[in-house]
């Protein structure tokens, strides 16, 4: 791995997608995940489409070709539907995807969009049998008669064929909308989460799940916060985590009732008084939370910045970082145009050194957690070549702009960095703009 | 990106519509807030913009929960800062001191739908709900049809006697007799109640009388958009002024529009307006802009703050 965040050089190694302006709808990348090895990236977007990227595995020998990563498979994994008891559309998007911990040659993955939750096995399939006795090649029927030699059939190899097939369908368990799956280190049981809810499910049972979290009032009127993120520890198989749009976020111990609505430990840092305005509770709504690999952290984004909790203290996080802090004069633009609401993610890197979470202007952030120091990059294909290393931007927030500044104003909010990905285990990011896919490797000289 | 806004009608152009400076400053005592004309016409905009947002989402084909709760919880928010200083019942006042022939005064839900899954759950079905399940939900028109001699406030609005009323409208088991409209909304009334009773119909196995987007809608917001929509004859000149001013400041927030404003001069109200002016049918075609006229009398007793 590479050593400390400042001496990390980022070169662009691939931009995949569209080149266009126009924005296909159906394009939109909606969700980003790497398996276990780093080996897959599942991509998932707006037309309910998952794209799995394969790392060209010869190209592992030769560092500066390691992040090259190519299709490996396309499926439509989820398809608009209408539901007609309420006269609404459901969402073909795909929400979240998460992968299951191979057990064998193929590889599961869960994806969900707002209602359903399905499991997908993708297969090879490189070798296919041949020289049957009563079929020829074509699959048709020989005639018996003609048939004066038995043969045992060969395997023969063929094309790489990747096939994904869904295995199961988890259905008609969330009244709401699902923003979260998650699977528990038991490898057997995982939880799905709605604005309202939490289920349970075992990955081979679909017809059941059980609910361990409800936040909804018996009155709806007196509905004020939603569940926003939820997610396992990834060691501890009774423990799980769920963040609100109030900015705090529950823990939950499962041995302690069926239903885990009183929990076992709070996190909730209290509000800077001199902060206060209208806006303090939107920008304080947890957007994503992501335990550490270590399990010892967790780390939140709410709407300007990233904080670090340590899972032993409750009252604050042990470490803030500050995303786009030039942000917070603008509150007011940003609520009239909806960004105020945008959900961005965050993500952290192999040994939980490093943090990196999305912004405007298709700039994304990442802090170095041991060494104190952050950069702000760009994904964009004008502004780099691939292998040569990305420069490091900078927002003026006012006052004079110097010369390779941007300042706040001309920031572009229509693009936007929500979903981000750190490779489990080499220093290889993927960056999503809104249809495009940005792949950085570290230079590592 | 963002249109350049017109021209700042205050020189205090900086301002966002906060108690405190985002700069660390102390926050101003509530007498220096409520002498602050531009924080309060700053805040008066942001109620708008709010309770637009939170209409909007009718028009949308999945609301989204999270991001309708925020804005709520954002509008009770003002509504109790205004309603401490006093403003709140300004407000309410100067809609009741207004006598206007053909104002019409439009109650909508403001928060989209959800559907319950109370009848699973087991929970006992809401109590403002209940009334209208079987009839299905209508967008909701009160409309003060006088010439003048019916006052219009906020707090009476539940003992206005009907003056037309229609079949297609409930009336409420609050004896709020108040749904009735004009003649040329009849027809869309009818049709209203035709979709309908084709939903009760398509009502299908799962025997979850919450499917009718009505019901779990009612049951879940507190809030009511208020209207006032001044159709040809002239408007009252101090409803006119009332909000003419907030009309202007509304623009004056930010150096930036954005693209939410397609016209210029278009304010919160006219805005309002041109999507009823789409009409109940588009907002019940769409079967997302009924509500319970229940709901309306315990939104009113609510924001009075009775």
């Amino acid at each position: 791995m590479a050593g400390a965040g400042g001496d990390m050089q980022w070169c662009l190694s691939q931009a995949k997608g569209s080149l266009d302006d126009d924005v296909t709808e159906a394009d939109i990348i909606s969700t980003l995940e790497f398996n276990h090895t780093g080996e897959l990236l599942a991509t998932g977007d707006k037309g309910g489409r998952i794209v799995i990227f394969q790392q060209e595995i010869e190209n592992k020998r030769q560092p500066q070709y390691r992040s090259e990563y190519n299709v490996y498979s396309t499926f439509q994994s989820h398809e608009p539907e209408f539901d007609y008891l309420k006269s609404l559309e459901i969402e073909e998007k795909i929400n979240k995807i998460r992968w299951i911990p191979q057990k064998n040659a193929a590889h599961f993955l869960l994806s969900t969009n707002d209602k359903t939750i399905k499991l997908w096995k993708i297969s090879e399939r490189d070798k296919r049998p041949e020289g049957y006795n009563l079929k020829e090649e074509d699959g048709r029927y020989r005639d018996p008669s003609t048939v004066t030699s038995l043969r045992v059939p060969v395997f023969r190899p063929m094309d790489l064929m990747v096939e994904a097939s869904p295995r199961k369908v988890f259905a008609n368990a969330h009244t709401y909308h699902i923003n979260s799956v998650s699977v528990n280190s038991d490898n057997e049981t995982y939880l799905s989460a709605d604005d309202l809810r939490i289920n349970l499910w075992h990955l081979e049972i679909t017809d059941r799940s059980f609910n361990i979290v409800d936040i909804k009032p018996a009155n709806m009127e007196e509905l004020t916060e939603v569940i926003t993120a939820a997610e396992f520890h990834p060691h501890q198989c009774n423990t799980f985590v769920y963040s609100s749009s109030k900015g705090t976020i529950r823990m939950c111990d499962m041995r302690a009732s069926a239903l885990c609505d009183k929990h076992s430990k709070m996190f909730e840092e209290p509000e800077d008084p001199s902060n206060r305005s209208f806006f303090s509770e939107i920008i304080s709504s947890i957007s994503d939370v992501k335990f550490s690999h270590s399990g010892r952290y967790m780390m939140t984004r709410d709407y300007l910045s990233v904080k670090i909790w340590d899972l032993n203290m409750e009252s604050k996080p042990v470490e803030t970082y500050q995303v786009h802090e030039y942000l917070r004069s603008k509150l007011c633009s940003l609520y009239e145009n909806d960004c105020i609401f945008d959900k961005f993610e965050c993500c952290w890197n192999g040994n939980d050194s490093m943090v990196m979470t999305g912004s405007y202007n298709n700039f994304f952030r990442m802090f170095d957690r041991d060494h104190r120091w952050d950069v702000t990059l760009e994904a964009s294909r004008e502004n780099s070549k691939p292998f040569q290393v990305i420069k490091p931007r900078k927002v003026c927030a006012g006052g004079k702009r110097k010369k390779d500044e941007i300042s706040v104003d001309s920031l572009d909010f229509n693009k936007k960095i929500l979903h981000t990905a750190w490779h489990p285990q080499d220093s290889i990011i993927v960056v999503a703009t809104t249809n495009n896919l940005y792949i950085f490797q570290d230079k590592m000289n | 990106m963002f249109p350049k806004g017109t021209k700042r009608k205050f020189s205090d152009s900086g301002e966002e519509p906060v108690p405190s400076g985002e700069q660390g400053q102390p926050a101003p005592s509530a007498a220096a807030r409520t002498l602050s004309s531009s924080y309060s016409l700053q805040r008066q905009s942001l109620l708008d913009m709010s309770l637009i947002k939170l209409q909007l989402c009718h028009m949308l084909v999945e609301p989204n929960l999270c991001r309708s709760v925020l804005i709520a919880n954002t509008v009770r928010q003002i509504q109790e800062e205004m309603t401490q200083d006093g403003t709140w019942q300004i407000m309410t006042q100067a809609l009741a001191a207004a006598q206007c022939p053909a104002d019409r005064l439009v109650a909508t839900e403001v928060l989209c739908r959800q559907t319950d899954m109370a009848a699973q759950a087991g929970q006992s079905p809401k109590p403002f709900s209940v009334v209208g399940l079987e009839e299905g939900y209508h967008s909701e028109e009160v409309v003060m049809d006088g010439d003048g001699d019916t006052e219009v406030t906020m707090s009476t609005l539940s003992t206005v006697s009907p003056q037309l009323s229609s079949a297609s409208y409930l009336p409420g088991p609050f004896g709020m007799g108040p749904c009735w409209e004009e003649e040329e909304e009849e027809g869309e009334c009818e049709e209203d109640e035709e979709e309908d009773s084709e939903e009760c119909v398509s009502e299908g196995e799962e025997a979850d009388r919450d499917h009718l987007t009505g019901d779990s809608r009612t049951g879940e917001q507190v809030f009511g958009t208020f209207e006032i929509k001044h159709p040809a004859p002239p408007p009252d000149p101090a409803l006119e002024e009332l909000f003419s001013d907030v009309d202007a400041s509304y623009y004056d927030l930010d150096t930036v529009l954005t693209g939410m404003q397609s016209a210029p001069k278009m304010g919160p109200y006219d805005l309002l307006e041109s999507l009823s002016s789409h009409g109940p049918t588009a907002l019940s075609s769409s079967t997302s802009c009924r509500s319970d006229l229940n709901e309306l009398d315990h939104i009113m007793e609510i924001i009075v703050g009775s």
